[in-house]
């Protein structure tokens, strides 16, 4: 490979076509750099090309995703790119968030490597970053040097094949990969030198972060239960029988919702779990021991509250990343919302 | 789900771990593959202790936290 072959992606904005009066712009393409590709090209010398530049609107992008997403890889693909460049977005939501896109699609479709640029607070991060190769930037443009040639670098490097560093080293957020790599000291002499590093007050890097959470502001309580709309949740994979659906043991791709309509408890005969993180022998004979169905039919028949979902909604949390879990919540969310559904009960294992 | 407000309650057997991850509402199960049902009582006493759990997640769903927070289930019946 003689020279790298890149596209890169913008928003209208820095395509210099406009501000929010041009929001609306539909996808265009242009044959070599655009506006901060023109750094990207500096970077990149003779080691690769600019081959084109895509830009869509902001606002054009969201309003029918799937067609936009449909155009602005086809335009992409008329490159031919060894690579994708995307951005840098810096915290821009609706800008990141079409990058993402944009990020995803020519990875899983187009097959080769994608090199975004973002704020960590973006929500294109969120949507990409176990995929993508997301730049560390700030939250505005003041860091776009640094920011491009990073960017710059990363992309020559996927392109050509190379061997990463780790993304402390390459600049990058970590993806959730974990590589093997062989060390001087074994892991005892390790957590002792870290251990003794804390209690001395030192600086000590953790060789197993901790995911981070996002906090959730507690909703609040049920006013009137007696008159509230009662939803069954679960990620203990409690399914008919047979697992009809294919809900995976671990690592669940889907959350499904099953009819319950009539039934007074779950009996091992119709239901079982699918999950395959704990022993499923009390809830197979059982699985009211997971999903508790006749005690909530009996406090429902008692009018402790008006009446309980048609169904049940479940999945498995099982080695099931917190990403999918999120999206898998918000998704159930808005079809709970859409029944009036005010109070969630939620097994968990 | 929580985020879309509605308030839930989450019934584990790892009420720490939940409370660390900032589950807002939650209560003690009794263990992790059977969080609301012991295989090792009588059914009666099985379901009555269900029912004791399930009161004790209603009763969270009313109750306004600020802040994670853990419900125990009392011991025996009311």
């Amino acid at each position: 490979m003689a020279k790298i072959r890149v596209v890169h992606y913008l928003n209208q904005f820095f395509a210099g076509v406009g501000g929010e009066e041009k929001a609306g712009t539909p996808p265009v393409s242009r044959d070599g750099p655009v506006g901060p590709g023109k750094a990207f090209q500096e970077v990149l010398g003779q080691r690769g090309e600019i081959v084109g530049t895509v830009f869509c609107g902001d606002n054009y992008f969201h309003e029918d995703l799937e067609r936009t997403k449909r155009e602005v890889l086809d335009l992409i693909a008329g490159y031919r790119p060894d690579v994708l460049v995307a951005g840098p977005a810096f915290s821009a939501g609706r800008y990141g968030l079409a990058c993402a896109h944009v990020c995803l699609d020519a990875v899983q479709r187009l097959k080769i490597p994608a090199v975004g640029g973002q704020h960590p607070d973006n929500p294109g991060v969120g949507l990409c970053r176990s995929q993508v190769y997301i730049v560390v930037t700030g939250e505005t443009t003041a860091g776009m040097r640094q920011a491009i040639t990073t960017m710059a670098e990363l992309a020559w490097k996927l392109a050509m094949r190379k061997t990463l560093g780790t993304p402390e080293v390459e600049g990058y957020l970590p993806r959730g990969v974990r590589r093997n790599v062989f060390v001087g000291e074994d892991g005892a002499e390790r957590a002792v030198k870290m251990l003794l590093q804390k209690i001395r007050g030192e600086l000590f890097t953790t060789e197993l972060p901790l995911p981070t959470v996002d906090a959730v502001k507690p909703p609040l309580a049920v006013k009137d239960l007696k008159e509230a709309v009662v939803a069954l949740v679960t990620e203990s994979g409690i399914v008919p029988k047979g697992n009809p659906d294919h809900l995976e043991s671990a690592q669940a791709s889907k959350w499904i919702k099953y009819d319950i309509r009539g039934k007074a408890d779950l009996t091992g005969e119709e239901f079982m779990s699918a999950h395959g993180g704990y022993d499923n022998r009390f809830g197979n004979e059982d699985p009211d021991r997971l999903v508790p169905l006749d005690v909530m039919r009996e406090l429902e028949q008692e009018g402790r509250f008006k009446q309980l979902l048609n169904h049940y909604y479940v999945t498995v949390g099982n080695c099931t990343s917190v990403e999918s879990g999120r999206q898998y919540g918000k998704e159930i969310a808005t079809e709970l919302l859409a029944q009036g559904v005010q109070a969630v009960v939620l097994t968990g294992t | 789900m929580e985020r879309a407000g509605i308030p839930g309650v989450l019934i584990t057997a790892l009420p720490d771990l939940a409370q660390r991850v900032g589950a807002n509402r939650i209560v003690a199960g009794v263990r992790m593959p059977h969080p609301v049902g012991d295989p090792s009582l009588p059914l009666e006493k099985e379901r009555a202790l269900r029912r004791r759990i399930v009161e004790t997640a209603l009763k969270a769903l009313q109750t306004e936290v600020g802040e994670p927070t853990v419900f125990i289930v009392a011991k025996s019946g009311p």
